[in-house]
């Protein structure tokens, strides 16, 4: 029978009831006594210089407070870049300045010109188109193989070419040429990881305060890591010392990565409110959305596979080409390289892998990470390439892969992580049952009857979770560490409060972190409180993404309760008159072993803030701690994933009528939040499969820059689910043993998907064997028809 | 959204008075002007709704067997008081953008809108309607004229639209993934003695009648009849969503498909 309660127990998700009714506080809510608003004149070209801005009439407007632009943050700090890649000559990467407002020059539709602050939105909005500005046009960098060209106009002129860096990974050259030279067979595929907009439901939003009193600045922003950005708002653009800044992040409705960063819109409200003496608020419109939230994915690349003449995978070369965008994004450097370099192995025992990236700069919106984050542009070319040599070598593509699955653990890829654990053949099995592949032939009967063809797809996935740890990261660039924090407080009557650096963002950690605590000390999950999202009341702390939550922030959580139920161990021994190793917690009551001597959780939470019997002389009053934990890995998470579509020959329109998942996430919380978090990832990761993507022309308009040409997936567009996590190995070196599940469906699902149009097409008698994604009807009619 | 002064009038005469205003404008249901207004692209002086006319709401039938439908009538009205005598019509009704806007949006807004891959003008063009203005009434034939342009003169009001049965129609419409208008859609309807076939979403001078489609049609109502035509992709729209050639590939699938489905 299932559990009713602490870990396992599929608990309803207590924060949903304020989310689902309108209670939620998020920034937009926030509105503050004198408040004024900010409206940013951007950019309507992707590359100019900035010839004349005269805003002598625009500050004359009605309720225009001030007018600022580039030069008034001459003196101030850029946009920092918070990791550093070093290039195959071990040189550092090229790092633009990425000014708070632009100076001289505009690089990309979008690109904040000058920022109008007044009474109200739309006086500021009114003002900005009063503004009189004279671009001179610049060519636009659009495509990046023509940015790298030797007389391709430059986006950042002081930078010697747009290459920002020439990465290299993994095996060396001998090896991975020794490898294919001694190859039975070779199988090439060129393919492209489209660019994605994140779209969360909650636009971006920022409230800058001071406070004339204190001198203390407030940022309120839509942030999934708020002490992230006040340490590089404060420390790097604006110069504001850590404790006179502080940064809440309240309820965050969504992020999916793009709320990882710190914008330039936090930064200028921060300075904004404090040169104004007043609050500046900016929120971002959807349009503006689509042009200043970084982006995703924008991969393009060459893979190439190496098989002996038993079919053993014996080499991998990647050359990809990774879009940075107009400017280094907070940790866009990392997602081409420590977050893609690293996951090419895959679920294979490839002896022999080198990846080489070339990130380039274009003018066109910064790109960082966005669900999944390098994972799924390896995991997309790794699934398909094994897809196409199995058609190739005529091999069925479950046992090509089954053939190659790393089944030793641990197990030291030649890209330089080491996974602890896993069981890949036992998540292909458990997914072969959920989809009766004995059952297709006559399910692509049935479709045929209707004009339909029929394909099956199948992929694997590994994603590395919880990036860390800080010291092997700091070695790879990282300008921050990857540790996570927590603070558990119990308070005199038994209830806690625990401080995470954590920040939930939708995924439920109000629910799930108080199921663990629940479980350790034996009381209800009712009498936990998460706390999360403010930088005055929480520990230092990284923030969420990277699947990291539970496996780095719930691990810090129970580090600290372990260390509050040594201590009120202390204290009911000495209640009980006992010694402290023989007292045992166990459904809230402390007891003595093997007497039937015992005093509940809250006598002992009392007596630590009512010490009037308490061992004063060994341990101090009070039942608060804090842990830092750094782990010392990433965790792995795999699984298997399988989709049946048809695709109407005549349309090219795909439909799913299945989707499988069977993913091993190690220990699982809370399976009914599990099952939530899988679903989103594989409608985001079937959304990029055949819907999303953003385009823009050759002048470096986007093109899909509303809901008119951006395809959202919906509802109606997805099939329901089958997904299972039965298939558990858990993480070996955390203490829940959980590896993160937030990434797994935007990971695993767009492969099989593609893999299963081009098998539907191929069972069709079309000769297709790719098709980049979106797989859009217009784009799977072109492959069926030249 | 700039400032613009608000009115509702009651009648057609008043709403007709209150057009005459400089830089006046009509309002439907605003499914496309409001988001226009929204990004300031439109800028109205006064926004006259068209709402509040009693005589421009409703679906009946008139002496002639037509389904008339005042011009200020709901995608959703339609979609619910057309079913019983033009199924074909109010499918396309309930087929249109989504509840928020089948309850707002208006067939009057949406034919004066002219979109070039709006639903309605197939239906209008394919059925032989006829549109009543506050002034005339014009044939479907010598309304539409290309992207967002019509017949009709500043400041007139469509104030009904008056459908002749056919024996059978059909609607076929292949959504653009995004805004799910149509990428193309075609409405095939079959009078006696003539089949008559309207595309919209294709081309790049709005909906249009297929006439090589309705010759053949004509003389044998099936499928395969359209089979052997061949449909130029010139003048075809060409986007993000799909090329000329592919827009008109799905004029000839969506039209066999509309003919199987009558």
């Amino acid at each position: 029978m299932p559990k009713d309660h602490g870990i396992g127990a599929s608990t309803k998700r207590r924060e949903d009831v304020r989310f689902l009714t309108g209670t939620g506080n998020y920034t937009d809510d926030i509105n503050l006594a004198g408040q004024a608003y900010v409206h940013f004149l951007r950019s309507d070209v992707a590359h100019g210089r900035i010839k004349r801005l005269d805003t002598s009439v625009a500050a004359d407007m009605p309720g225009v407070v001030q007018i600022f632009n580039g030069a008034d943050f001459e003196g101030v700090g850029g946009i920092p870049c918070g990791w550093q890649v070093t290039d195959r000559h071990g040189n550092p990467m090229q790092e633009p300045a990425h000014p708070v407002l632009a100076q001289g020059k505009v690089r990309h539709v979008g690109d904040a010109i000058a920022a109008v602050v007044a009474e109200s939105a739309a006086q500021a909005r009114n003002a900005a188109e009063a503004i009189e500005l004279e671009i001179e046009d610049l060519p636009a960098v659009v495509d990046m193989a023509a940015a790298l060209a030797d007389d391709a106009p430059k986006v950042h002129d002081d930078l010697d070419s747009n290459l920002c860096y020439d990465w290299t990974f993994g095996s060396d050259d001998d090896a991975i040429k020794a490898a294919f030279d001694a190859a039975d067979h070779v199988t090439t595929l060129d393919l492209v990881n489209q660019r994605l907009v994140a779209n969360p439901m909650e636009p971006r939003v920022a409230v800058g305060d001071f406070n004339r009193a204190s001198g203390e600045s407030t940022l309120y922003t839509t942030s999934q890591n708020p002490h992230v950005i006040r340490l590089l708002m404060g420390a790097f653009v604006l110069g504001i010392p850590e404790h006179k800044l502080r940064v809440i992040a309240p309820d965050v409705g969504g992020g999916f990565g793009s709320k990882i960063f710190h914008y330039a819109e936090e930064a200028f409200c921060t300075f904004a409110a404090k040169a104004l003496k007043r609050p500046v608020k900016w929120t971002a419109s959807r349009s503006e959305a689509f042009v200043t939230d970084a982006h995703g994915r924008d991969h393009v690349t060459t893979i190439e596979l190496a098989l002996d003449a038993d079919n053993n995978f014996t080499g991998l070369r990647t050359r990809t080409m990774a879009n940075m965008g107009a400017y280094l994004s907070t940790f866009a450097p990392s997602v081409p390289t420590y977050l893609h370099g690293t996951l090419m192995a895959g679920n294979y025992k490839t002896p022999a892998i080198q990846v080489n990236v070339k990130a380039v700069f274009t003018t066109t919106v910064p790109v960082d990470a966005y669900r999944g984050a390098g994972r799924p542009e390896a995991t997309y070319q790794l699934e398909r390439v094994i897809d196409k040599a199995a058609r190739e070598r005529g091999l069925d593509p479950v046992a090509l892969r089954r053939q190659n699955f790393i089944s030793e653990f641990p197990y030291e890829t030649p890209v330089a992580v080491a996974y602890d654990t896993g069981d890949y053949t036992a998540t292909m099995d458990k997914l072969l049952e959920m989809v009766d592949r004995d059952g297709f032939e006559a399910r692509a009967a049935e479709s045929a009857k209707a004009g339909k063809l029929r394909g099956f797809g199948v992929n694997c996935y590994i994603e590395a979770c919880g990036i860390a740890p800080s010291a092997l990261v700091g070695q790879l660039g990282a300008r921050a560490g990857l540790y996570e924090s927590a603070t558990v407080r119990v308070n005199a009557t038994g209830g806690l409060v625990v401080m995470t650096g954590s920040h939930s963002h939708g995924q439920g950690h109000e629910t799930a972190f108080p199921q663990v605590i629940a479980e350790m000390i034996g009381i209800d999950a009712d009498m936990v409180e998460i706390v999360h999202g403010d930088t005055a009341n929480t520990p230092m702390g990284m923030g969420t993404y990277g699947s990291r939550s539970l496996a780095v922030g719930g691990s810090a959580m129970v580090r600290a309760t372990e260390k509050i139920i040594a201590k009120a161990k202390k204290i009911a021994a000495h209640l009980l008159e006992a010694s402290e190793g023989d007292i045992d917690l166990k459904d809230g009551q402390f007891s003595v072993a093997g007497t039937d001597k015992s005093v509940a959780w809250g006598d002992v939470t009392l007596a630590a803030y009512v010490p009037h019997n308490y061992p004063i002389e060994e341990i101090e009053p009070g039942l608060e701690e804090t842990a830092f934990y750094d782990p010392s890995n990433f965790t792995y998470p795999a699984g298997a994933y399988a989709c049946e579509v048809e695709v109407d020959p005549e349309t090219g329109r795909v439909e799913i009528c299945s989707f499988a998942a069977a993913d091993d996430f190690g220990n699982v919380v809370n399976p009914m939040i599990v099952d939530g978090q899988v679903h989103g990832g594989l409608a985001q990761g079937i959304g990029q499969a055949l819907l999303e993507g953003a385009v823009y022309d050759a002048d470096g308009q986007l093109l899909s820059a509303s809901y008119m040409d951006y395809a959202m997936p919906r509802a109606d567009d997805l099939p329901n689910f089958q997904v299972d996590h039965s298939c558990q190995t858990p993480c070996t070196h955390n203490p829940l043993g959980v590896k993160g599940c937030g990434e797994a469906g935007a990971i695993g699902s767009p492969p099989s998907v593609v893999n299963a149009v081009v098998d539907a097409l191929q069972r069709g008698g079309h000769d297709v064997t790719h098709i980049d994604m979106p797989l859009s009807p217009g784009r799977v009619w072109q492959a069926i028809n030249g | 959204m700039y400032e613009f002064e608000f009115k509702r009038p009651g009648t057609i005469a008043d709403a007709v008075a209150a057009l005459g205003a400089e830089e006046a404008q009509a309002l439907g249901g605003g499914q496309t002007l409001l988001p226009t207004m929204k990004q300031r692209l439109a800028a109205p002086e006064v926004l006259v709704s068209l709402s509040g006319v009693p005589e421009m709401q409703g679906v009946c039938m008139d002496d002639a067997g037509r389904v008339c439908i005042g011009g200020a009538t709901t995608h959703a009205t339609v979609a619910a008081e057309a079913a019983d005598n033009y199924p074909a019509l109010a499918h396309l009704a309930g087929q249109i953008g989504d509840p928020a806007v089948r309850n707002r949006g208006t067939i009057g807004g949406s034919l004066a809108n002219n979109d070039p891959a709006a639903c309605y003008p197939a239906a209008v063009l394919a059925s032989g309607a006829t549109i009543v203005t506050n002034a005339r009434e014009i044939v479907a034939d010598d309304f539409f004229d290309g992207m967002f342009t019509t017949a009709l003169d500043d400041g007139e009001i469509i104030t009904e639209v008056k459908f002749p049965v056919p024996e059978a129609a059909s609607y076929q419409k292949f959504l653009q993934p995004a805004s799910r208008f149509a990428l193309t859609g075609v409405f095939v309807a079959k009078f006696p003695g003539a089949v008559r076939v309207a595309v919209t979403g294709a081309s790049e001078e709005g909906v249009f009648r297929w006439t090589a489609a309705e010759e053949a049609l004509s003389a044998d109502f099936t499928p395969d009849a359209v089979a052997g035509l061949a449909v130029s992709p010139d003048g075809m729209i060409s986007d993000l969503h799909g090329s000329a050639a592919y827009r008109a590939n799905l004029v000839k699938v969506l039209t066999k498909r509309a003919v199987a489905a009558c």
